[in-house]
C-alpha cells in the first residue's frame, strides 16, 4: 500500500463503493481449514485484503495453574498483528488494542464452545493478523471458529461476524480499510449460527437508532452467508482428504460401519 | 420425526442432525427435542440414537481405558504420568507394587520410563489414577512409540482388533495399542519397523476412508515383498519424525524385572473395545505352554518386583 490520502469520495456518484462494490456487497472471501500443520487446529481466511491465520492448540494442560476454572475449560485468545501487517510499521509490543480484540473475541467465541467438558484445562486460540485491511476483529472470529471446529472441540454451532459501517450517510456491510478509517462509523458484530443470538456488538461513531437496527439486520444476512461458506469450508476439508483414495466408495457395505460401532460400544461404556 | 443427514455425512458443529424421537449421545446435543452436532465429525445413526465420531481431538481420559504413559515425576508414593492430552495422570505405588516396597520408588519406575496402564478412576474433580494391576501392565522397554490421534484409535483396532491383528500376524511384531492414541511397537529389525509405522500412519490419514483394512493388508504384502527383495541391506536405520524410543532401553542389573514380559505385553492389544466378556483375540494365538507362562508371569510380576 502507498501513502495514504483520503479518498474524494467513499461512494461514487453511481452509488459503488471505492472497490466498486454495491453498499450491501461483500468482499470475497476466502476459507481454508487446516492452514497449519504443527496446530491442533487452524484456519485462515482472506477477506479482500486481510489475512488472517488462526491456530488453536488444546484443550490442554493450563499453565500457569492459577488461572485453572475448576468447572469448565479456560479459553485463552490471543490476537496479535503482524509488525508488517499495516501501512506504517506497527510496533510489536502488545498493544492495548490488541488485548481488548483478544477479550471480545473470546467473550464471542465462548458462548459457543462446550468448556465444561474439559474442566481446568485450557483452550488456546492464537490469532494472528498477516495483512490487515479492515474488519480484522470479525475475520478474525469467522476464522478460530473453523480453527476450533478443525481441533475438534465440541460446540454448539460455528460463529460468523461481520462489520456494517456508515459513510456519506449510507450503511455499507463489511468495511474496507479506508471506509472504515474516513468513514462515520463501523458496527461489528457476530452471531451463533443455529440460533442468532449476538455474542459481540460494538459501535464506533454515532447512528440513529433506525440506522442502528437496519446495520444489525444487514449485518445478519451477511452473517447467514458467511455461515454457509464456513461449513461449506469445514466439509471441504474433510472431504477432500477422503476423496484421496475414496474411489472405490461404490461398495458401501464395508467394514468402515462396523468399525464405527466399535468405537460405539466403546463410547456408551463411558456415560 | 426426520433425520436430515446422509449415512456417514461429516457433519460440522451446530448442523442439525434429527428432530423429533431421536437421542443425542456423543457428539451432539439436544435442544427443544432436536438434536445437533456438537463436532466436525462423521454422522451416525443406530436405531434412535444419533451420534458424531469426531475426526480430531486430543485424550480425555475414561474409566477402564488402557492408556501408555511416560513417567514425568516421582513424588513420594507417586508417579506422575504423561499420558497425553489435558490431564496429568497419577500412579499410587501401593497399585503398582507389592509390599513392602522401597521408599525410594524411582528404583522401579523412574522419570522417562514408558508404562502400559489402566485407568480406574477418573471424574471433573480429581483424577486421573492409574493402576498397573491387570494382564500385560507394567513397563515397556525396549521397542518404540507412536503417537497417533486418539480419535483413530477405534480404526487402528479395527472390528475385535481385525485390523491390530492383521498387521501383527503379517510383520511378526509385538504391538500394544493403547486408547491415548499411543502405539508401542517392537519389531525384529528397523525395515519392519519402519513397515509397521507406515501402516499405522496411513490407517490414521484414512481412517475415514472404506475398505481400509484390506488395503493396509495389500500395502503391508506388497510391501513386504519388496522388502525380501532387496533383503542383503536391511541396517540403515531410519528415524521418524513422531515415533521416539523410551528413553531408557534395558535397566540396570540391580533393578528389578521389568513387570512386562514379551508375552503378556502381546495381550493387551484389542482390549478395552472389546465387550468385557469376550476372550482376547491375541490369546488364542498363544501355544498352550506360553499360555501357562504368560499366567504365571503376572501372578509373578509384583512380587519379583519386591524381591530384588
Amino acid at each position: 500500500m502507498s501513502p495514504e490520502t483520503k479518498p474524494d469520495f467513499l461512494i461514487n456518484p453511481e452509488g459503488l463503493r471505492i472497490d466498486g462494490r454495491r453498499t450491501d456487497e461483500m468482499r470475497p472471501i476466502e476459507l481454508k481449514v487446516g492452514a497449519l500443520k504443527q496446530a491442533d487446529g487452524s484456519a485462515s481466511i482472506r477477506q479482500g485484503n486481510t489475512y488472517i491465520l488462526a491456530a488453536v492448540y488444546g484443550p490442554r494442560e493450563l499453565h500457569p495453574r492459577h488461572l485453572t476454572i475448576n468447572d469448565r475449560a479456560y479459553l485463552r485468545c490471543v490476537y496479535r498483528m503482524a509488525t508488517f501487517s499495516v501501512p506504517d510499521r506497527k510496533r510489536p509490543a502488545p498493544s492495548r488494542r490488541e488485548r481488548e480484540i483478544s477479550m471480545v473475541i473470546a467473550n464471542a467465541l465462548k458462548p459457543a464452545l462446550f468448556l465444561e467438558d474439559y474442566p481446568r484445562a485450557v483452550v488456546d486460540v492464537f490469532i494472528q493478523v498477516i495483512q490487515a485491511d479492515g474488519g480484522t476483529r470479525c475475520a478474525a472470529i469467522n476464522a478460530a471458529s473453523l480453527a476450533l471446529a478443525d481441533a475438534g472441540i465440541p460446540m454448539r454451532t460455528l460463529v460468523p461476524a461481520v462489520a456494517v459501517g456508515k459513510a456519506e450517510g449510507k450503511l455499507l456491510v463489511d468495511l474496507g480499510d479506508e471506509e472504515d478509517k474516513y468513514g462515520g462509523g463501523d458496527v461489528p458484530m457476530a452471531m451463533l449460527g443455529t440460533t442468532g443470538e449476538i455474542t459481540l456488538l460494538q459501535q464506533d461513531g454515532s447512528f440513529a437508532k433506525e440506522e442502528l437496527v437496519e446495520a444489525m439486520g444487514m449485518g445478519v444476512t451477511a452473517m447467514k452467508y458467511i455461515l454457509e461458506l464456513q461449513k461449506e469450508a469445514l466439509k471441504r476439508a474433510y472431504t477432500k482428504k477422503g476423496a484421496i483414495e475414496g474411489e472405490d466408495d461404490e461398495e458401501y457395505e464395508d467394514d468402515m460401519e462396523t468399525d464405527l460401532g466399535e468405537a460405539e460400544i466403546a463410547g456408551e461404556e463411558d456415560e | 420425526m426426520a433425520v436430515y443427514f446422509k449415512k456417514r455425512e461429516v457433519v460440522v458443529p451446530g448442523e442439525l442432525l434429527a428432530e423429533g424421537r431421536y437421542r443425542s449421545s456423543m457428539g451432539t446435543y439436544d435442544e427443544d427435542g432436536k438434536v445437533y452436532s456438537a463436532l466436525l465429525g462423521i454422522a451416525e445413526l443406530r436405531g434412535n440414537t444419533v451420534k458424531v465420531v469426531p475426526l480430531e481431538g486430543v485424550y480425555i481420559p475414561s474409566e477402564g481405558d488402557l492408556v501408555i504413559g511416560t513417567i514425568t515425576r516421582v513424588a513420594g508414593n507417586n508417579w506422575k504420568v504423561d499420558i497425553t492430552g489435558p490431564y496429568g495422570a497419577s500412579l499410587h505405588a501401593n497399585n503398582a507394587l507389592r509390599r513392602p516396597y522401597d521408599d525410594d520408588i524411582s528404583r522401579y519406575f523412574d522419570i522417562g520410563d514408558v508404562i502400559a496402564a489402566e485407568i480406574t478412576a477418573f471424574d471433573r474433580n480429581s483424577g486421573p489414577f492409574l493402576t498397573l494391576k491387570g494382564r500385560g501392565l507394567g513397563l515397556l522397554s525396549e521397542g518404540m512409540l507412536l503417537d497417533l490421534s486418539p480419535a483413530k484409535i477405534p480404526r487402528v483396532i479395527g472390528r475385535s482388533g481385525s485390523m491390530i491383528n492383521m498387521i501383527k500376524d503379517k510383520l511378526r511384531i509385538e504391538a500394544v495399542v493403547a486408547q491415548n492414541g499411543r502405539i508401542w511397537i517392537r519389531a525384529p529389525d528397523t525395515p519392519t519397523l519402519n513397515l509397521a509405522i507406515k501402516a499405522f500412519k496411513m490407517i490414521e490419514a484414512q481412517a475415514h476412508t472404506s475398505k481400509l483394512t484390506e488395503r493396509i493388508g495389500a500395502m503391508l504384502d506388497q510391501e513386504m515383498a519388496d522388502m525380501k527383495e532387496k533383503a542383503p541391506k536391511t541396517t540403515e536405520i531410519e528415524s521418524e519424525e513422531e515415533a521416539r524410543a523410551p528413553v531408557k532401553a534395558e535397566p540396570p542389573e540391580e533393578e528389578p524385572e521389568p513387570l512386562v514380559e514379551e508375552e503378556s505385553a502381546e495381550d493387551v492389544i484389542t482390549a478395552p473395545t472389546e465387550e468385557p466378556a469376550e476372550p482376547k483375540a491375541s490369546d488364542e494365538e498363544l501355544a498352550p505352554a506360553e499360555e501357562a507362562e504368560v499366567a504365571k508371569d503376572n501372578d509373578n510380576t509384583t512380587e519379583e518386583v519386591t524381591e530384588e
